[in-house]
């Protein structure tokens, strides 16, 4: 059967089991939107390229399934490349496509051209120009295999006008991927295996520290296993946040520079650290040289090149956390009492637990507005974030029950991520909530996308935590540059509400503290549009504990 | 720090000098020198790198290589027993009452002469580095004109091959 390039392209999508894709079309990929117009997948049109990116990024952190965007040449694909860079960041499996001008036009500075391979180089998992119609197929098998598998990422795939216009024969590519330079990590190394299990049975104060790697190989249940069998408290990143269930005996939140005080004294404390499917970034382990100072360290991840990268550990374990972890439970022994190490954690928790005061100005506190969603959604909800103080907030007042439930731009800290990302969430998951925890400052950096949930009477709520600063900027000004507010303060902002109105979504507006809890169940009520919250919240409001950059982790501050 | 020699095997692609060149530079580490061509396999390409770092450094190094889909081996080379030669081209000035001079000169390195023009002469030298340097360090006295060098090739002596 004769096919053009772009029919191919979308038979072998489906051969991927791809049910939606996001993307915006232009003159380049006219072929291939030519070709979706008869296709059973469903393109879901976006208002912006970047809300595209976002949106299959987090349908991708929610199912797990590798998120499909698509773009056309030029300004088309560059608006792609902050969405790609944070996938690359964070590690979620992504496959994009760009239109790309004629093969004949290539590096004539052609209308649309931008060398999308070339920029996108660093910031992909791998990347691939297409040069024959004929190589669709495997390109197409290439792309996802390397995009899901190992360590996920983001490819591009760079696809010439021409090649998708032209007619040829069509085969599906039914071979197995083959890639020389590319193999798919099995299995571990059973002596280290033994090692780290007889040195967890030995350990008198561990600490499990997860992340971002135990909701890629879909391990929370052996995590969970690990901990309640030795009684190990767990403490996660913020890419880990909901592996461990936020309101489990063993759970210690977030660690780093704003770790809970219990998190980072327990890593202070320690004797082994259990490092599991993380990568010590600097924002985790403040002053390298003063973590985890008294412990022997077990490095559990799927990219050797994370072992020893930023600190040196005893026992690196080189495989999928799943079946590291899996071997590891076999070898363990179950405790049954708790031990005095257990007793210490609980004792800071008692004394230096998450907290915050009044508002000086009477206003909403914004810790307030997450603890009330929190118990409002029962922990059930997907939460995505902005990024700022509004995404610290959520990581330390939202108790997660289940993992993929937190979708938020860790490793990038991408501004104008939460409410694209909140999209691509409720496509993929349209049963349970789904709650962009904004500020007022990112929320402007996408709020386009509103359009796109209108379109598709898609019911995600947003919260804006507005305190009419750049949050998080302005408190680091407070902090280290003397209380000089240099062009944070955004007081000069739309009318939220009649914007939201303005789309045809529902706005709403909350001033005080009693009606918080209203307006959130009234959200949750709404079915077929957006709703956005605005909330209007403690201007001066300051995300504690906090560590400074490059600090020990033990010198945090904020009040005990 | 010491200079380390990787040998790294890859796709005979477009794109794949490029891939390993951005992340030479984006993690920060300097390539002191590269050489790359096509091997007994013409869909396979072998670069010689040469970068200077202490072992922790050179680790890192070889498992970002690795990461890069085209790129099929690294294989730190550098304790190995190696042959290894670059090639300089050296156009130097010479009229005819010092040309005697430097053709001995040449004889001395082994080198070759490749052309004669009116008042120059082009020597070709193959060597190590070292070798290199002194060759171009007797020639300047004369007045070199022009000077191209490649990067460093090197292959691990018996019968061992990766």
């Amino acid at each position: 059967m004769k096919l053009k390039g772009a029919e191919i392209l979308l038979q072998s999508l489906k051969q991927e089991g791809v049910d939606t894709i996001f993307g915006y079309p232009g003159g380049t990929v006219l072929p291939i939107y030519d070709a979706l117009y008869d296709s059973d997948i469903r393109h879901i049109l976006v208002r912006h390229e970047q809300g595209a990116a976002h949106a299959a990024d987090a349908y991708a952190r929610v199912t797990g399934k590798t998120g499909v965007c698509i773009a056309t040449s030029g300004p088309g694909a560059t608006n792609l490349v902050t969405g790609i860079a944070t996938a690359n960041m964070d590690s979620i499996p992504m496959v994009c496509f760009t239109g790309q001008v004629a093969s004949p036009l290539i590096g004539r500075d052609a209308f649309q051209e931008a060398d999308i391979t070339g920029i996108t180089m660093p910031i992909t998992k791998h990347n691939y120009v297409l040069e024959r119609t004929e190589d669709v197929t495997r390109i197409v098998k290439e792309a996802f295999y390397i995009a899901s598998t190992n360590r996920p990422g983001p490819v591009v795939v760079d696809l010439p006008k021409d090649l998708m216009e032209k007619e040829i024969e069509y085969e599906p590519y039914n071979s197995e991927v083959s890639l020389r330079g590319y193999r798919v990590m099995k299995g571990c190394n059973y002596g280290q295996v033994v090692s780290a299990s007889e040195l967890i049975n030995k350990s008198e104060r561990p600490v499990i520290y997860a992340g971002g790697g135990v909701i890629a190989s879909d391990a929370a249940e052996e995590l969970r296993e690990l901990a309640e069998k030795r009684k190990i408290p767990v403490t996660t990143t913020l890419m880990g946040m909901s592996a461990f269930p936020g309101n489990n005996y063993l759970s210690l939140g977030m660690l780093g520079m704003h770790g809970t005080r219990y998190a980072n004294y327990a890593i202070g404390e320690c004797d082994l650290l259990i490092a599991v499917g993380v990568r010590f970034d600097d924002r985790v382990t403040g002053k390298i040289a003063e973590f985890a100072p008294h412990a022997r360290i077990i490095h559990i991840d799927i990219d050797a090149a994370e072992i020893g990268k930023n600190v040196d550990v005893h026992i690196p374990i080189v495989g999928e956390v799943k079946e590291v972890l899996q071997a590891i439970n076999k070898r363990i022994e179950t405790v049954e009492e708790f031990s005095e190490w257990n007793q210490t954690i609980d004792r800071w928790k008692s004394e230096y637990p998450l907290r915050y005061g009044a508002s000086s100005e009477g206003r909403i506190m914004p810790q307030h507005v997450i603890e009330k969603i929190s118990d409002l959604t029962q922990g059930e909800a997907i939460i995505t974030t902005e990024v700022g103080q509004n995404q610290m907030w959520a990581a330390h007042y939202y108790k997660f029950k289940n993992p993929r439930s937190f979708v938020t731009s860790g490793g990038l800290g991408t501004m104008g991520f939460g409410l694209p990302a909140a999209i691509g969430a409720k496509i993929a998951c349209p049963d349970r909530p789904v709650i962009d925890i904004a500020g007022d400052g990112s929320i402007q950096m996408n709020i386009q996308e509103l359009g796109t949930a209108v379109a598709y009477k898609i019911p995600v709520i947003v919260c804006i935590l507005n305190n009419q600063y750049l949050g998080m900027v302005r408190q680091w000004q407070s902090l280290f540059y003397g209380g000089r507010f240099s062009y944070t303060d955004i007081s000069s902002q739309p009318d939220f509400v009649k914007l939201a109105e303005a789309y045809g979504a529902v706005g709403m507006r909350v001033k005080t503290t009693q009606e918080v809890d209203g307006a959130l169940r009234e959200a949750l009520k709404v079915t077929d549009r957006p709703v956005v919250i605005d909330f209007r919240v403690d201007r001066m409001a300051d995300v504690y504990p906090m560590v400074a950059p490059g600090e020990s982790l033990l010198n945090m501050l904020g009040e005990e | 720090m010491k200079k380390h020699t990787l040998a790294v095997t890859v796709e005979n692609k477009p794109g794949v000098l490029t891939r390993v060149a951005t992340l030479f530079r984006r993690r920060g580490y300097n390539i002191d020198s590269l050489a790359v061509g096509e091997t007994e396999n013409p869909s396979i390409s072998r670069m010689t790198i040469d970068v200077t770092g202490d072992d922790k450094i050179i680790e890192q190094v070889s498992k970002q290589l690795y990461k890069l889909v085209d790129v099929i081996k690294v294989v730190d080379i550098t304790e190995e027993r190696l042959v290894t030669r670059e090639l300089i081209l050296i156009k130097v000035k010479a009229d005819p009452s010092v040309r005697s001079e430097i053709v001995q000169l040449v004889e001395i390195f082994r080198a070759r002469i490749v052309d004669i023009g009116k008042n120059s002469l082009i020597i070709e030298a193959t060597g190590d580095a070292g070798k290199m340097e002194a060759i171009e360090d007797s020639l300047k006295p004369f007045g070199i004109l022009e000077l191209v060098r490649t990067g460093k090739i090197a292959i691990v002596r018996g019968p061992q091959h990766f």
